[in-house]
């Protein structure tokens, strides 16, 4: 949208020249915020309630009761769980008291346990999510989240299967930090290449996935150098070493329990507002996002903010697939490599959540909780297949992706035509004083 | 345009001498590599590094003339193919025999570079006229289940491919609407269009077909015959061309008038002048009469349809199957075969087949070393087209205008 504009007279055919600026200009002004203020919730909401209605269409089209199917996959992601109140008891940690609670939080009824599973992909998906939404920040697009992720949880179970002759908290800080910079020096490259050559992000970002995505498979496959030592038939890494593990929170260690991580993307969280809105970094990473030309001529190294940005990005992508191979995984497969995709759905996570911190949040709350109750192991098959679902919960994060990109236009076309009436106008000013 | 075309052909001008150079080097780096395998079994390394040492002389002499692009290739050419044939002389030779076997070579090459030319041609179109098409693998994928789905239910092939391109063109024309009439972001709007088609074919697949998987008896594509082939004279080169061409299917014998109608399209018509002045100038193309909606959403469809070919021939040309994201990444590669290949659809043909080369040789390593080094070369494509991009060897440069949405006026 860049082509100079050769005349002040607004292209939509609203009268602005000679109107009274004063007595206009606070209502448009008012107008836009509000629209801003009410879009940072409405509009997410509207988008995902319209992707989640064409599912239900879907799901009619096939002979199946969507409000049936709903209902399960809320059940199946464990969200009834919060409805459940009654009069029980937990333990406090380190000590053997039990206090009153509202909740049952026994992971060996399902409820409780689908809801662990689903916090238990939040978890990444937070910190994928953060991973896109910084770079946007920045007008940058990382589509490589998966890539970086890849690389983290390669670090990660490189570090975690090997030095085990390490204090066990240091191993698994060591551990995780490595693997957060794995997945920045991964994302650096693309970020490099942009602020040097030019090279488009988007193009550097994919192909970076893709060498992940089949470095990974050679890493941990058949003959790799990472493939485990007990049998050289599976392609599969070496397990995490005990003491290195992320401690379990809630549920039983041995089926995947709910792991102290969820803290760390909580924190990220945190540290991404406090970044992005509380220091000089953050407001020269958005003043370059806003508009670079303006943010060079300010002052501000624009090559230098999108290498940043990059590596910040890497890291919370990096620490994600940290977090999962020391949190739940413990081992990385060639499977594992070629099936995920946490990367990708983060940018729908960052997309719906417009790239804040408390949107992010709930966004991966709410994909973490649609994946998971739409997975097989936690949809009741007896309303709706699961094999189904999963592929339902693929379209309707399509139709949010679109959707969702489509509405962040409308946003930009409300600011562009309300620059474009301010510009028109400012002759007008002018003249009148 | 004009300062662009002029370049061009100045630059064509230019190249007959350190072009030709430079292309030489290409050829004598594969050479020096070629002589370490069968037939000819060079066992010692004096000879290949010889000839791959003068190969990367006529390379630095043409980057000297200027002749970046094709220097750095040959340069790189030798390099790799020195390296490849020291490594090859260490290998034993049975297990040579088993990896290298040239028809078989070249017929996988071709079959591998058939999906990614279809694709990435019709990325070309879309890209040429300004809008990004990151949902090739999605238009790809839904391809090859229409296919699928199409021949099944039609009972014929030529009824798989017309559905498979109605499907693409369909998918296509989601991305356009939301490319050009609601100016969405367009590498959102692909990767959403991946996921949909994911979703999509995924959901239907298990509807329709559930554990059962897709018929066996799905009508394919047929192969085309050339039984004389094996009879060309003398009897080594004979059968080399009956392995390699002697049986290969319809699509790929397709893809070559592909190849030239698109290229006269693109570069001899109106119709591609349009499409190029759209993506590099699209304010400019409107002044002059030109309807850039009109043009940017019949070039998005023609890609879609374009990419649902390639697709259909991996479902019912190659694997007679479908399923689950069979594509596997296949989009990817046809779009780093449209970038690295500039653009043009020789140059991505071009790209497609080294890229469709370095999977059949992933697919044959394992066979004789036990290992799965071989997906190492699957990464190739990529680690290319990033080297490509970064502009170490003559830079890919878009088309001006590409990924910008345009507003009427």
């Amino acid at each position: 949208m860049s082509e100079p504009e050769s005349t002040g007279v607004d292209r939509d055919g609203a009268p602005t020249l000679g109107e009274d600026p004063e007595a206009y200009a606070p209502s448009v002004a008012g107008r836009l915020a509000f629209y801003q203020r009410a879009g940072g919730i409405v509009t997410p909401l509207t988008t995902t309630i319209v992707a989640f209605l064409m599912g239900g269409i879907v799901v009619l089209s096939t002979h199946h009761n969507p409000l049936r199917t709903y209902k399960a996959i809320f059940e199946g992601a464990g969200l009834n769980w919060f409805f459940h109140v009654g009069s029980h008891h937990i333990t406090v940690p380190f000590t053997q008291t039990h206090v009153w609670f509202w909740w049952d939080t026994n992971t060996s009824h399902t409820a409780a346990y689908n809801l662990t599973q689903t916090l238990l992909t939040t978890t990444p998906l937070i910190l994928t999510g953060l991973a896109v939404a910084f770079a946007f920040r920045c007008g940058l697009f990382n589509i490589g989240g998966q890539g970086q992720y890849l690389v983290g949880a390669i670090v990660g179970v490189y570090i975690g299967s090997r030095f085990t002759t390490m204090p066990h908290l240091p191993h698994l800080l060591f551990g995780l930090v490595a693997a957060a910079l794995g997945g920045a020096l991964w994302a650096a490259i693309a970020g490099a290449l942009k602020a040097s050559v030019g090279a488009h992000e988007v193009i550097t970002t994919i192909m970076l996935n893709w060498i992940a995505y089949w470095g990974g498979s050679y890493l941990v496959g058949r003959g790799g150098p990472l493939r485990n030592h007990v049998d050289q038939s599976i392609p599969v890494s070496d397990d995490v070493v005990n003491g290195a593990k992320l401690p379990a929170i809630w549920g039983n260690p041995h089926l995947q329990a709910l792991h102290a991580g969820i803290f760390i993307a909580l924190g990220a969280l945190i540290a991404f507002y406090v970044i992005l809105n509380r220091t000089t970094l953050g407001y020269e990473v958005r003043a370059v996002g806003f508009n670079p030309e303006a943010a060079r001529y300010g002052g501000i190294s624009v090559a230098r903010n999108f290498v940043l940005a990059m590596t910040i990005s890497g890291l919370f992508a990096g620490l994600a697939g940290a977090l999962d191979i020391f949190g739940w995984q413990f081992r990385l497969g060639v499977a594992d490599v070629q099936v995920s995709n946490i990367g990708f759905i983060g940018i729908a996570v960052a997309l719906l959540g417009r790239t804040s911190a408390v949107g992010v949040g709930l966004a991966a709350l709410l994909f973490g909780a649609l994946f998971t109750g739409t997975s097989t192991r936690s949809l009741d098959p007896t309303v709706f297949p699961p094999e189904l679902a999963g592929n339902l919960a693929l379209m309707i994060q399509a139709l949010i992706l679109l959707f969702v990109g489509a509405d962040l236009v409308i946003l930009y076309i409300w600011q562009a035509r309300r620059k474009l009436r301010l510009t028109g106008r400012a002759p007008a000013t002018k003249g009148s004083a | 345009m004009s300062v662009r075309a002029e370049s061009v052909r100045s630059g064509w001008e230019r190249a007959t001498g350190p072009r030709a150079v430079g292309i030489l080097g290409i050829a004598l780096g594969a050479l020096s590599f070629w002589l370490a395998l069968p037939p000819v079994h060079a066992r010692n390394t004096v000879l290949p590094v010889a000839v791959g040492i003068l190969g990367a002389a006529a390379g630095i002499w043409a980057v000297s003339r200027r002749e970046r692009r094709v220097g750095w290739g040959a340069i790189a050419a030798a390099l790799v193919g020195i390296v490849g044939a020291i490594l090859a002389t260490r290998s034993s030779l049975t297990h040579l025999d088993i990896v290298v076997f040239w028809g078989a070579l070249v017929t996988a090459t071709l079959r591998w570079a058939t999906p990614l030319t279809f694709a990435a041609i019709g990325g070309m179109f879309s890209e040429r006229s300004g809008v990004v098409n990151i949902g090739l693998e999605g238009m790809m994928l839904v391809g090859a289940f229409f296919g699928a789905l199409g021949a099944d239910k039609t009972g014929s092939w030529e009824g798989g491919l017309l559905i498979a391109m109605a499907a693409g063109g369909a998918l296509a024309l989601i991305h356009a609407f939301f490319a050009i009439h609601l100016r969405a972001d367009q590498i959102v709007g692909g990767t959403a269009i991946n996921f949909l088609a994911l979703g999509i074919t995924g959901y239907l697949y298990v509807d329709v077909y559930g554990q059962q998987g897709t018929p066996t008896n799905l009508p394919a594509i047929p192969d085309v015959h050339f039984n004389w082939l094996q009879h060309v004279p003398p009897h080594q080169l004979g059968s080399f061309l009956d392995n390699s061409f002697g049986q290969m299917n319809l699509m790929v014998w397709l893809m070559f008038p592909l190849l030239i109608v698109s290229y006269i399209v693109m570069f001899k018509t109106p119709i591609g002048l349009r499409i190029r002045a759209v993506g590099e100038h699209p304010r400019a193309a409107d002044t002059v009469g030109i309807s850039v909606y009109a043009v940017r959403y019949s070039a998005v469809v023609v890609s879609g349809v374009l990419a649902a070919l390639g697709g259909a021939y991996l479902s019912i040309g190659f694997v007679h199957s479908f399923s689950e994201g069979m594509t596997n990444g296949r989009g990817f590669i046809a779009l780093a075969a449209l970038i690295f290949g500039g653009w043009r659809p020789f140059g991505a043909f071009g790209a497609a087949l080294l890229f469709g080369f370095s999977s059949a040789l992933a697919l044959r390593l394992p066979d004789a070393y036990g290992s799965s080094a071989g997906t190492l070369f699957q990464a190739l494509p990529y680690v290319l087209t990033l080297i490509a991009v970064a502009g170490v060897i003559g830079r890919s440069i878009p088309p001006a205008a590409i990924g910008r949405p345009y507003k009427k006026q």
